[in-house]
């Protein structure tokens, strides 16, 4: 039946942020006490795609851009089921801000050739922006849908999902598309067994700059590529919070006070 | 002259409050750079919302009412914010960071070629003039101070940082209708709202919210009796949406809502980062708790160590009481 349906989930290497060490004198984020993990959203992300695939056939693609340790987050997507992925990890790539990583993917994307559906986390834990997704859809020139919360329909032309913008809008988009998905969407499987020994012996593609070249100029791409620049990172402290902390009989009653003088009486 | 362009998000008909937020810094600032404020309100019907936004501080408001613009649909409003900045040239455009600019907002910046900062709580200018933009990351753990070196320098800000600015009907400033071009009629159909939220959280002034201290979806009742004694509304961690007990539009944190109330109650609730990274800015917040060690304490401005189930009910009642201690002496005076 025609040509196979083609789905490509973004996903990026994190640091698991519980173990994150932010130092709130220095300003330091301490990452070596933490280990990579596949941001959570992006599982998700995953999931759709695998959940598809079986009904359609087909194949799953992950691209990642990051360090060669993001290779551990590549091996597990492809033990849950996915069929290839390709770490981009170059110097030349690294400091990359949304704009800059987005023209990597994009560039990324289109050296693979036909696809139907591009498939992303609604943002990371690290960089919280939730930009890369659009962005990458802009630079496809293909439409998208941000926050998608529940998938009704896949057809070989158009997808139709629900979008979760607070208030919740059904939209039917033309394939190729990307969707950015909630954690709502679904509940990601675990890799099996066989998965994981296919993923052992499977082979991890590394591209570096150079695979772009024929769609992005290196210019455009890592630090050099981006456009906006992070000059200062603070750590917000809490000494602005009082801290008083009450236990007992009376604890209650001084909450009380509380609430009725700084709220309730304005 | 050229300008700061502030996008109007309409949902529905009605301007989104935020608008009114960034109209009020953008007046700042372009005092400040010697700059002029210009707003663009795309919708089906909303030429009459047009004044406003001259009320509350755009000098030029460029309208575009077209019934194809009716439903949300990304392309065709990127396509028309892309054709304007690409005319009028802004130095700063700004947008809320509201889901669907955050939606929209990286479509326009990449068709543009300029850098976008997501989800700013605030904006500054440096001793040499340039905009520092100032924005949560790592789930809300820092404060990423950012510069753009592109033009427009483009920002997604939150709801609810930034001060509305007071109405002037009498402020006097241009108001230009447009036709859209590059309506999108192949792309992305809106098939329409399938559910409204039920609460608005970002707009609360007061939030009792529980977590996984609450033991049975019953119990949020207690929670909903405090609540309705100070006026207001419940919120939730998001173990309590994943059992199904409440809404997702009662989560907060990271992936649910930001929300800064006068007041925030949180009731046997740990404190991890993903929901601190909601509630963080709250005025002020009491936490209600079992264990001492538990990390919301540490964010708190009053702490009580109690078990929930005993000191809820109390602080109901202790309530009740004043108030209507209260209720008799002001019927008195
Ligand atoms: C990508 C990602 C996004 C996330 N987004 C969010 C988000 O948006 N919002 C969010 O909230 N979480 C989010 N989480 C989940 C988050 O990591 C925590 O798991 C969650 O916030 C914990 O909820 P809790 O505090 O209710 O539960 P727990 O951490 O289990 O805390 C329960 C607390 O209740 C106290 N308690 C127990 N019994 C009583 C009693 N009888 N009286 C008083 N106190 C009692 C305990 O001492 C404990 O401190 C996210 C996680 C990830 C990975």
């Amino acid at each position: 039946m025609g040509q196979e349906f083609r789905i490509i989930v973004l996903i990026k290497q994190v640091p698991d942020i519980e173990k994150v060490r932010f130092d709130v004198d220095t300003g330091r984020v301490d990452r070596s006490s933490a280990p990579g993990e596949t941001n959570p959203f992006d599982l998700h992300a995953l999931e759709a795609g695998l959940q598809i695939k079986e009904r359609f056939g087909g194949s799953i693609t992950i691209i990642s851009m990051g360090p060669r340790q993001a290779e551990s987050s590549l091996k597990d997507a492809l033990a849950r089921g996915a069929d290839r992925a390709i770490l981009l990890t170059d110097p030349r790539l690294a400091g990359a801000d949304t704009i800059a990583t987005a023209k990597a993917l994009a560039a990324t994307i289109k050296k693979l050739g036909r696809f139907d559906l591009i498939l992303c986390g609604e943002k990371t834990v690290d960089g919280d922006t939730g930009q890369v997704g659009p962005e990458v859809a802009e630079l496809l020139e293909i439409p998208h849908a941000a926050y998608v919360c529940e998938i009704r329909e896949v057809t070989r032309e158009s997808i139709k999902v629900v979008s979760d913008m607070g208030d919740k809008y059904l939209y039917e988009l033309k394939l190729p598309a990307l969707l950015t998905v909630t954690r709502e969407l679904n509940s990601p499987r675990l890799p099996t067994l066989k998965g994981l020994l296919r993923a052992k012996r499977a082979e991890i593609e590394i591209w570096t700059a150079d695979n772009l070249l024929e769609y992005a100029s290196i210019d455009q791409l890592g630090f050099q590529g981006s456009k906006t620049r992070v000059t200062k990172v603070i750590i917000p402290g809490v000494e602005h919070r009082k801290g008083i902390i009450l236990r007992g009989d009376d604890a209650v009653k001084k909450i009380s006070e509380v609430i009725l003088r700084e709220v309730l009486r304005r | 002259m050229s300008d700061i362009l502030v996008y109007a998000e309409t949902a529905g008909s009605a301007i989104h409050p935020v608008t009114f937020e960034l109209l009020g810094k953008a007046g700042e600032l372009a005092e400040r750079l010697g700059l002029k404020v210009s707003s663009a309100v795309l919708g089906y019907n909303i030429s009459d919302e047009a004044p406003e936004l001259i009320y509350h501080g755009a000098d030029k408001v460029y309208v575009y009412d077209d019934e194809r613009l009716r439903d949300l649909n990304v392309i065709s409003y990127k396509n028309v914010l892309v054709r304007l900045a690409r005319e009028i040239k802004p130095e700063i455009f700004l947008l809320g960071a509201t889901p669907w600019g955050r939606s929209l907002a990286p479509r326009i910046a990449a068709a543009l070629d300029t850098g976008l900062t997501a989800d700013c709580i605030d904006l500054q200018i440096s001793e040499d003039g340039r905009l520092i933009q100032v924005r949560p990351a790592f789930t809300g753990n820092i404060l990423a101070y950012i510069e753009t070196t592109s033009k427009p320098i483009m920002a997604t800000i939150r709801y609810r940082v930034m001060k509305k600015p007071p109405r002037d009907p009498d402020r006097r400033g241009e108001i230009i209708a447009r036709k859209p071009e590059g309506i999108d009629e192949e792309w992305v159909r809106c098939l329409g709202k399938i559910s409204e939220k039920r609460v608005s959280l970002a707009d609360a002034e007061v939030i009792v919210a529980g977590g996984r201290g609450l033991k049975r979806k019953e119990d949020l009742r207690l929670l909903e009796e405090l609540a309705g004694l100070l006026c207001g509304v419940i919120g939730v961690s998001r173990p309590l949406v994943e059992e199904g007990w409440i809404s997702k539009d009662h989560q907060v944190g990271f992936s649910g809502n930001v929300v800064k109330p006068k007041l925030y109650i949180a009731c046997g609730i740990s404190g991890s980062p993903q929901h601190l990274a909601g509630m963080r800015d709250s005025n002020m917040i009491i936490a209600i708790n079992n264990d001492p060690s538990a990390p919301i304490f540490r964010y708190a401005d009053y702490g009580v160590v109690a078990d929930l189930y005993d000191a809820i009910p109390k602080l109901i009642h202790s309530l009740t009481e004043a108030m209507s201690r209260e209720g008799r002496s002001s019927r008195r005076a």
